[in-house]
């Protein structure tokens, strides 16, 4: 891991003046991760969403690594061809044998969650040498808020409306991180924006894997959210600390938990990540105190569940 | 010295070792039938190690051609193949290859498209794809899909041009069937092809480039797309040209078009794919006995060669166009629109009329076009048309 002497020393690889809302997670997400490259040349490439429309408004771009946008579902598929064409030129002796190459795809959750899923286990299973990254903001924000498969249970979204016959989602969120865990690579992670200098040493330790390694990032969207843009990278803490997003590595199989500060005992509970966002007020209203408490269930159960795999 | 050996194989045989001489330096494979075969050789000569390609088994037709955009635009040369359905999942692709300006080779089985499910030949999947901005190629034999597939890759590769090319070949007829056909030694094609250099590819980290970026809110799209259009245009001479060079080396012929008997054809079909050779058959028979009959064949669907057809047509008593797919509710199929089109502007009207022909492999016997040609007899002296459109061989 990089001191913060020489991380500060880094280039940004994400200029700045681009067009994503103040308080975006995504980029902070990109930065953090793009730092743990280090200094090995990177080829970055996203899905369509907030993060591909912000940065790339042509002719300008704030990628000061080569980067390509292709379309929404298939980010990873994209940058499996780069990769395989990096080895088969190197194969060919049109570039030199020793030089080292690193290759990121970023996508927000409805492109890797929902639509990009087929394209992301493809290219997880063939064990391209690359990273995944998934900026999780729990809905479709580029296309106005709807609901995706990360979304949370109750949350409001413009596709899972409150009104008086619904209270929001009325399912859980798929669990990714676990459903690439599957997959058997050499790197998994779950991380949060919160934690900016652990999710440079996940991104590190994602570049120095030989093979596919993922990495599932939890950035929050003020816009969607109902927060302040101030708010983001508090949000994101207490999604840490009530474990509503557990952090955790899954190294060659095995699980371990990134951090040790959140237990089963000190854990807060959900409600304080829950009450200071607009999406989840309606669960705050007389009536709604029992799919609160189950929200509550929901994430012991899913803490309890990555705990029991690390061990503890 | 260019060296030849005639050899009895498949399309689809014949196709990948093309490719195998024109070294791509990444594939991407996934099977449909009756392209499977393609990939299925190809793996061999990756197993052998007899090319230096990375070979990608994608999980599907959409990985295959985003992975395919992904080393393209990376600096790669690029080949795979497909089929029917899987050309259709694939459609969100073709258009973003061809809007990238990425110089993919891509073989198609032309085979028809579901539903009712069906594995034959037609022509649906690949008329599906006309308006991706692909160069299209259609084969009548074995031996054009191995030719077209080595002309595609300098075609695609042109700076003038620098388009994605699809190289067909119609499902089983000619991918599954063995041929007579002359193979070039492998330094001769390596020579023709050439390396190819990219342009603002993305492996060169020292010049970073952003490809696919967003070109709305007021920017610059229409004139990407009118950049396509000329791009499409300056091919048509690129096609003429590399095919010209091609035949010096092969002693084949290869134009944009190809006639049998219009010197003087007072009656003709157009024809696309290997029913050109059953209506050519029918055609010298009927001449035998004193019918003015021809045959124009269409070999490049993309760019359309019109003034070719304009001219080969022209001053004809009657023409048919054969319509191997359908574009329903339209006057007739996609060649039937094409050809009128063609002709609107000469002085005086050819009288044409379509005929819908061999869908979902539906047998094209030359008694078939033996009708054809005697429906063409029959409104050249002046009996009345068939109306609007024909089905040809439907029980």
């Amino acid at each position: 891991m990089a001191t913060i002497k020489e991380l500060s020393r880094r280039e940004d690889r994400l200029e700045g003046g681009h067009r994503l809302c103040g308080g975006c997670g995504a980029s902070i997400a990109v930065r953090q991760v793009l730092l743990g490259a280090g200094e090995t040349p990177i080829i970055a490439g996203c899905a369509t969403g907030c993060l591909e429309v912000s940065t790339t408004i042509y002719p300008y771009s704030s990628w000061k690594v080569p980067f390509i946008h292709n379309a929404f579902e298939n980010s990873a598929a994209t940058i499996s061809g780069v990769e395989a064409a990096f080895k088969g030129l190197q194969r060919a002796g049109k570039i030199p044998a020793g030089k080292k190459m690193k290759f990121v795809a970023f996508g927000g959750d409805g492109g890797t969650y929902d639509i990009g899923l087929q394209s992301l286990s493809g290219a997880m299973e063939r064990g391209h040498d690359m990273v995944y990254v998934c900026y999780d903001n729990g809905a479709y924000m580029n296309t106005g808020i709807q609901r995706s498969s990360a979304t949370p249970l109750g949350a409001w979204a413009t596709t899972s409306e409150v009104g008086s016959a619904h209270q929001g989602k009325e399912q859980r969120r798929k669990d990714l991180t676990s459903i690439i865990a599957a997959h058997n690579i050499p790197y998994v992670a779950q991380a949060s924006i919160s934690d900016w200098k652990g999710l440079t040493a996940v991104a590190e330790k994602a570049f120095a894997s030989e093979g596919a390694a993922f990495i599932n990032v939890f950035a929050p969207c003020p816009r969607g959210w109902r927060i302040p843009h101030d708010m983001t990278v508090e949000i994101a803490k207490l999604a840490v600390d009530t474990a509503y997003w557990p952090l955790f590595e899954v190294v060659e199989g095995e699980w371990k938990m990134s951090t040790r500060r959140v237990t089963r005992e000190n854990r807060k509970p959900v409600e304080e990540f829950l009450r200071p966002q607009g999406r989840f007020k309606h669960l705050f209203k007389a009536g709604n105190e029992e799919l609160l408490a189950r929200i509550q269930d929901e994430v012991d159960r899913n803490f309890d569940y990555v705990l029991k795999r690390a061990g503890q | 010295m260019p060296t030849q050996k005639t050899v009895a194989q498949t399309g689809n045989v014949l196709v990948a070792e093309a490719m195998r001489q024109c070294a791509p330096d990444m594939m991407a494979a996934y099977p449909i039938t009756p392209q499977t075969t393609i990939v299925e050789e190809f793996a061999k000569f990756v197993a052998n190690g007899r090319v230096h390609t990375q070979y990608v088994t994608v999980e599907s037709e959409h990985s295959c051609m985003s992975a395919c955009i992904g080393a393209s635009a990376a600096g790669a040369r690029v080949m795979t193949a497909t089929s029917s359905q899987g050309l259709a999942l694939m459609w969100e692709e073709l258009h973003i290859a061809s809007g990238m300006r990425l110089p993919i080779v891509m073989a198609n089985a032309n085979r028809a498209l579901s539903a009712p499910i069906n594995i034959h030949c037609d022509h649906s999947d690949i008329m599906g794809a006309r308006d991706a901005g692909w160069v299209i190629l259609f084969a009548e034999t074995a031996q054009e899909a191995y030719d077209n597939t080595i002309m595609s890759v300098r075609i695609a590769e042109h700076p003038d041009v620098l388009l994605p090319v699809m190289t067909t070949l119609d499902g089983f007829i000619t991918t599954h069937s063995i041929d007579r056909a002359e193979m070039m030694d492998d330094e001769t094609v390596t020579s023709f092809v050439g390396d190819y250099v990219p342009k603002n590819a993305l492996l060169d980290t020292d010049h970073p480039v952003s490809h696919g970026n967003f070109a709305g809110l007021g920017g610059p799209y229409f004139e990407f797309k009118r950049s396509q259009r000329l791009a499409m245009d300056r091919a048509h001479g690129v096609v003429n040209a590399i095919g010209a060079e091609w035949s010096g080396i092969t002693g084949r012929p290869f134009g944009m078009i190809e006639t049998f008997g219009m010197e003087d054809a007072e009656v003709a079909i157009v024809v696309i794919g290997s029913t050109a050779g059953n209506a050519r058959h029918v055609a010298r028979g009927l001449r035998a006995k004193g019918v003015k009959a021809g045959i124009v064949k269409v070999r490049c669907f993309r760019p359309f060669p019109a003034a070719e057809l304009a001219d080969a047509l022209k001053g004809v008593k009657a023409v048919a166009v054969m319509d191997r797919s359908e574009s329903f509710g339209a006057e007739g199929g996609p060649l039937f629109l094409e050809v009128r089109s063609a002709l609107y502007d000469l002085a005086d009207r050819v009288p044409l009329v379509d005929y819908i022909y061999g869908l979902g492999g539906s047998d094209v016997k030359t008694e078939l076009i033996e009708r054809v040609f005697t429906d063409l007899s029959d409104i050249a002296s002046g009996a009345t048309a068939p109306a609007g459109l024909t089905y040809l061989g439907t029980r």
